[in-house]
């Protein structure tokens, strides 16, 4: 997972960079965390540009991170999902709290 | 003799998270050869490693168990079969419901059943507790790629 933190806009990058499954999140967890505490930023943002695969462990990374975010008064937001993975938080009902921002856009691709 | 099937596969791997990547590489790799969309693909991937998240996660206590796949085509139709030998599920009703999951302390989201139940034709599951669980997953592979987007 790539780290950015924006200062003037308090902003938090999460990168992802691998696939997104049971074995993979546990890490993924630590760091986020650590990093939403280290920042105490405003908002945070999953950057899913550099992922193709996510099962349904992602979905709990993400509540997960939500609800601590929650407890700072921190917004979360995703972006960058591909089709297959905008499916399974479409399937959910998540994006109705942790809206997908800034469309590019990634149909072209799956194609 | 007319063999009941047109090809078929046998995976056998031990109950350790890093098999989750593995086993959905390899069934996909197995059911490319009937020519699916990457839709399609990616259903069949996501599947896998939800079912076989369930057997490492919630059927074993100890990642030293065994995860078995049977992979089998029919026409234009993948079936496959995932079983493993461990605590076996109670209440497979409650284990289907969206959000359930008995593991909330590990951060699951209790969707698993619910992503295969969309991403596949058939669900079945079979459980006898203290014996073992089996799931086996169906899928008809259509014949043109139509409407991707």
């Amino acid at each position: 997972m790539d780290i950015d933190f924006i200062e003037e806009d308090k902003l938090l990058v999460l990168k992802i960079t691998e696939e997104i499954d049971h074995h993979t999140t546990d890490r993924m967890r630590r760091l986020a965390d650590y990093e939403i505490q280290r920042y105490s930023p405003r908002k945070v943002v999953f950057d899913f540009s550099g992922t193709s695969f996510m099962d349904s462990a992602g979905i709990g990374l993400i509540i997960g991170r939500y609800k601590m975010a929650s407890m700072i008064g921190a917004k979360v937001e995703i972006k960058n999902v591909k089709e297959n993975i905008r499916r399974i938080f479409e399937m959910t009902g998540i994006l109705k709290i942790i809206p997908i921002i800034g469309e590019e856009d990634s149909c072209e691709e799956v194609i | 003799m007319k063999k009941l099937y047109d090809n078929e596969m046998n995976l056998e791997f031990l109950s350790k998270s890093c098999n989750e990547s593995f086993a959905r590489i390899a069934v996909a790799a197995f059911a490319s050869q009937l020519d699916p969309t990457i839709e399609e693909l990616s259903d069949i991937k996501t599947s896998i490693s939800e079912v076989v998240t369930n057997s490492i996660i919630h059927a074993y206590d100890s990642d030293d168990e065994i995860i078995k796949i049977h992979c089998k085509i029919k026409d234009n139709m993948i079936i496959i079969e995932v079983s493993d030998t461990g605590k076996g599920i109670e209440d497979i009703e409650q284990a289907r419901k969206p959000l359930y999951t008995s593991k909330a302390e590990l951060e699951r989201s209790g969707m698993g059943f619910t992503i295969m139940e969309n991403f596949m034709d058939e669900v079945k599951i079979e459980s006898i507790v203290g014996i073992g669980t089996k799931v086996t997953l169906k899928k008809v592979i259509k014949e043109e790629c139509e409407d991707i987007t």
